[in-house]
Parts: structure tokens; C-alpha cells; sequence
């Protein structure tokens, strides 16, 4: 094994956990690490949290010490993109031109924010995603510069939302224009889209829904954003979180099954040989639930990593976690577990005596599907216990708030 | 300044010292085997625990109501069990040693 070569290409959560979890599964070979991305692997959660709000150097938001790649052997290329895959010689390209041979390749290219085709926005003054280190420095850059500090978010999904809650940290005067009828809609339930709208309302950012952004007018300094029904809406800084597309064009262009994302089976492999795929571009089958899913996360991408490393490896083994988030806005704390979808009951449970906590049960008939936990981590932990070992869950207790919530008192015996 | 020993679970005894930031970000950043703070260090992903040395639990303290909450589920949690992601360097925790809990 000592001769075998494992590049991966794309150096975020997916692709370096991948290498560091390589070594701890005994691969002796060779471990190149490729990025575009110039910057030491960072932690991406924190961009649009506290490395927005902070003069933190990223530095501190790094994934891993420098030293510790050396002290692993793991040969860390940043700032080189990966342009073509040989699959049959087994080769990579490299845009600086020098090649590097693989035994086993792992695609970890992640997403890039979808900038949608308004009229104007290629023209726009300080108008960003969210999605780099070097998006954050520019976010930061522009708020810092300017007096009146107008900021209008795009998207009301997490990445748009957590944005809203820091700008306004920094002085910013934040509105959010979603063009779905509720906020967060493509990601969870009407109770948790109330919750946070009030949430947002209460700290003075302006949310508005149903708004279709038809055009955005750069002037000097600021813009002028444009909604079909005519409202317009200025903004000296426009953050763009209307989703992702997923990096794909690599694995397309050897032959590999892609639909919502690169295909893979149950080892993460794709239908390429020796070609695996993880982390946002993977679309990988769920065991729990029994369906293909993409999910845009840190566990999918660590915990992916762990099983592509144990396959490389030769070890038997499969992907089968139930998955999780959490968000962070103003001191609220939001910890999901499972997958909603296909909930045909919500149990919304509060705490006695408590204003800001509280969680959201899904339920499929008698199945426990997922649990929102709203500065709850017992909710989530429990949610996460009960969804694993498929407990059935006493309805009537769990919608009672004076029923202490833990697992003994809440299973149906 | 803190002197933080970290005792892995094949046991390997690493001394490390730092004036700033989270014990889970001295370990990361020193490859302490068995702490990941995958979640950066916002308490939520357990991926930090470790059990403090019984004669250092004073001065680390109690784990908050989140903290308990996320410990509380976790395999081999103990009394003196802390997701070490917040527990602040400090002079106040010089000479602690930890235990890690996992591989």
C-alpha cells in the first residue's frame, strides 16, 4: 500500500477530514490535498457568524494547523485548481500545467452560490455570496466603508438569514428579500419560518417575502434593488444566498453518474472505478430514511469522509448516519436532527417557564422522522437518540410541558 | 500562560500551553488525537469530550445548561465529562490534565 497514491481534490471539511482520517485508518500511501482556494483549509460555519463579526485572522478559523498536514504527510497543494481527470491513465491535470497520478480519486468540490441572471447584477457595487473566506473579507470590507451602511440579502435560507443577524451585529441597517412566500421555506416548516421571521423582526432586520428581484441599478457608491411588484429598495452592500449549484463538471467530464449532485453508493464511490465523490456535490443514498438526499453540511462532509477513507482502506463498511445541523442568529441556537420531509404530523413542544425554548417533532404516523430544537440541546439529543433507535415516542406526554423531557418519561412503554 | 495535558486513549501524554482561545483549539491545532471540534467550537457536535482529572474539576468548572444538555446522551459520560470547546484558556486552569474520551 506504501506505493498507492489517494489525491483528492477540493480541501474543505470533506476532502481534509478525508485525509487526516486516511492516516488514522492505516493508509500508508501517498496523499495529495488540491484546492483553489489559496488559503489554509478554514472552517466554513463561522464565515457568516463569528469570522464576519470579529477581526479574527482566518487563521484561527483553520481546520487544521499547517503542522499538522507535514506531521501526516499530507501534501497540501492550495491555490492549484484541478482541471481535467485522466480515468484511464489515472491522471490529473493541473492548471499550472504539471499532472498527478492517482490509485484512488476523491472529488470534494462542494457547491458554488448560484449568482441568478437579474439584469444589473453583473454591474452591481459591492455585491456578494457567502461562501469564501475571501467573500467575508469583501463583505467586511464594504460595510466598514460605508456610512450608511445599507445591506440587502437576497435569499432567506441560513447562509442569507445568520448573514442578516451579523450585518446588523456590525451597524448595518439589513433587509432580506425572499421570493418565496415564507422564509427558509426550501429547508423547514412554517413554525420554525414564523419563529425566525419574528425573530429577525424583533432585532430590526426588515424581512420581506414574496419579492422577485427583476433588476438591480448600480450608481456611484450604492444600488438601487428592483422587486417585480415595483417596490425597490436601496443598498450599499448586496449579499446573494439564493442557493448553491453543485461543482460537478469534473466528475461529468469522465463519464460519472450525476443527478441533484454526483451519484454515489453506500461506500461513496461513484459509477466511475476508483473515483469516489463526497461532501455538498455528493448525491448518496440515506439508509434511514430510503432515499437518494444532497445535503449541504458539516456532518455529511466529516462523516462521509470517515467511510470514503475506510473504503480506500479496504475495510467493509457503509454510510448510514442520521444527518444534522445546527444555526446560529443573535443568541438563538437551532439544532436539527433527521429529515422532515414526508412529516405528515408536527408536535411543537415548549418548555414551562421558558420563552425561547422550545422543539419541533416531526412525526410520519407513529415514526419520529426529525426534531428541531430551538435552544434545546435535550430536545435535540434525545430526537437524535429516539430517531437512531426508532423508539416510538408518548405523543400526549411529549405535547405536555410539564412532563419533564427526558427519555425515560416520553417512550412509549 | 497554561500548561493543559491532554491523555489520549492509547495513551499518550501531551503537554501543551497557550494564553488564548479554547482548549479544543489548542488540541486541534496540536493533532491531539480524539478531539475534532468539527463544529468550530460552538457546542454542537460533542466531538471534543473529554473527562477532567477529578482534582482540576474546580477550576474548569461546570459545563453550561447547553453543554449538559448536549453531554448528557453522550456514551461514557461522567461527572467530571466537558466539551472542551468551552473551557477558555486562562492562567486560572494552569497544570489541568484531561482525559480524552474518544479514539
Amino acid at each position: 500500500m506504501k506505493d498507492k497514491i489517494c489525491v483528492i481534490i477540493g480541501a474543505s471539511h470533506a476532502g481534509v477530514n478525508l485525509a487526516f482520517s486516511l492516516r488514522k485508518e492505516g493508509w500508508e500511501g501517498e496523499i495529495h490535498l488540491f484546492d483553489g482556494d489559496p488559503v489554509l483549509p478554514y472552517h466554513r460555519p463561522p464565515l457568516s457568524k463569528a469570522y464576519l463579526t470579529s477581526d479574527d485572522a482566518i487563521e484561527q478559523n483553520a481546520l487544521k494547523a499547517k503542522s499538522t498536514y507535514e506531521n501526516e504527510r499530507i501534501n497540501l497543494h492550495l491555490g492549484v485548481i484541478v482541471t481535467a481527470i485522466d480515468k484511464n491513465q489515472k491522471v490529473v491535470s493541473l492548471e499550472n500545467g504539471e499532472s498527478q497520478k492517482y490509485d484512488s480519486l476523491v472529488i470534494a468540490t462542494g457547491a458554488s452560490p448560484i449568482i441568478p441572471s437579474i439584469p444589473g447584477i453583473d454591474t452591481a457595487t459591492n455585491l456578494y455570496p457567502l461562501r469564501t473566506a475571501k467573500d467575508v473579507l469583501n463583505i467586511k470590507k464594504a460595510i466598514h466603508n460605508s456610512t450608511t451602511k445599507r445591506a440587502v440579502v437576497i435569499g432567506a435560507g441560513y447562509i442569507g438569514l445568520e448573514t442578516a443577524a451579523s450585518l446588523k451585529k456590525l451597524g448595518a441597517t439589513v433587509t432580506v428579500l425572499e421570493r418565496e412566500e415564507r422564509i427558509l421555506q426550501r429547508v423547514t416548516s412554517p413554525v420554525m419560518s414564523d419563529f425566525f421571521q419574528k425573530l429577525h423582526t424583533e432585532h430590526d432586520v426588515a424581512i420581506f417575502t414574496s419579492k422577485n428581484v427583476v433588476e438591480i441599478k448600480a450608481t456611484a457608491n450604492t444600488n438601487t434593488v428592483i422587486c417585480s411588484d415595483n417596490t425597490s429598495y436601496e443598498a450599499d452592500l448586496i449579499i446573494i444566498g439564493v442557493g448553491v449549484r453543485v461543482n460537478s463538471q469534473l466528475a461529468s467530464s469522465i463519464g460519472a453518474e450525476i443527478e441533484n449532485g454526483i451519484k454515489v453508493d453506500q461506500t461513496t464511490a461513484t459509477s466511475i472505478k476508483d473515483v469516489y465523490a463526497i461532501g455538498d456535490c455528493s448525491f448518496h443514498h440515506n439508509p434511514r430514511y430510503d432515499r437518494y438526499i444532497r445535503l449541504e453540511s458539516v456532518q455529511n462532509a466529516v462523516d462521509q469522509a470517515k467511510v470514503t477513507a475506510r473504503t480506500i482502506c479496504g475495510k467493509d463498511t457503509i454510510y448510514d448516519t442520521i444527518p444534522w445541523f445546527w444555526s446560529d442568529q443573535y443568541d438563538i441556537k437551532l439544532q436539527m436532527v433527521g429529515l422532515s420531509q414526508g412529516h405528515d404530523e408536527i408536535i411543537v413542544r415548549h418548555e414551562e417557564g421558558e420563552a425561547t425554548k422550545f422543539s419541533v417533532w416531526y412525526f410520519k404516523g407513529d415514526e419520529l422522522l426529525a426534531v428541531d430544537g430551538i435552544n434545546n440541546a435535550k430536545a435535540y439529543v434525545i430526537g437524535t437518540k429516539f430517531i437512531k433507535s426508532k423508539s416510538l415516542v408518548d405523543k400526549s406526554k411529549l405535547r405536555n410541558s410539564t412532563e419533564v423531557l427526558k427519555p425515560a418519561n416520553l417512550l412509549i412503554k | 500562560m497554561a500548561k493543559v495535558t491532554f491523555i489520549t486513549t492509547d495513551n499518550e501524554k501531551i503537554t501543551l500551553e497557550a494564553s488564548s482561545g479554547s482548549i479544543m483549539e489548542l488540541a486541534v491545532q496540536n493533532g491531539v488525537k480524539g478531539i475534532d471540534g468539527d463544529c468550530g467550537g460552538v457546542c454542537s457536535c460533542a466531538t471534543c469530550h473529554v473527562h477532567v482529572n477529578e482534582n482540576d474539576f474546580e477550576k474548569v468548572g461546570e459545563p453550561s445548561e447547553i453543554e449538559a444538555d448536549m453531554l448528557e446522551l453522550e456514551d461514557e459520560v461522567s461527572e467530571y465529562s466537558r466539551l472542551c470547546c468551552q473551557i477558555k484558556v486562562s492562567d486560572a486552569i494552569d497544570g489541568i490534565t484531561l482525559k480524552v474520551v474518544e479514539e
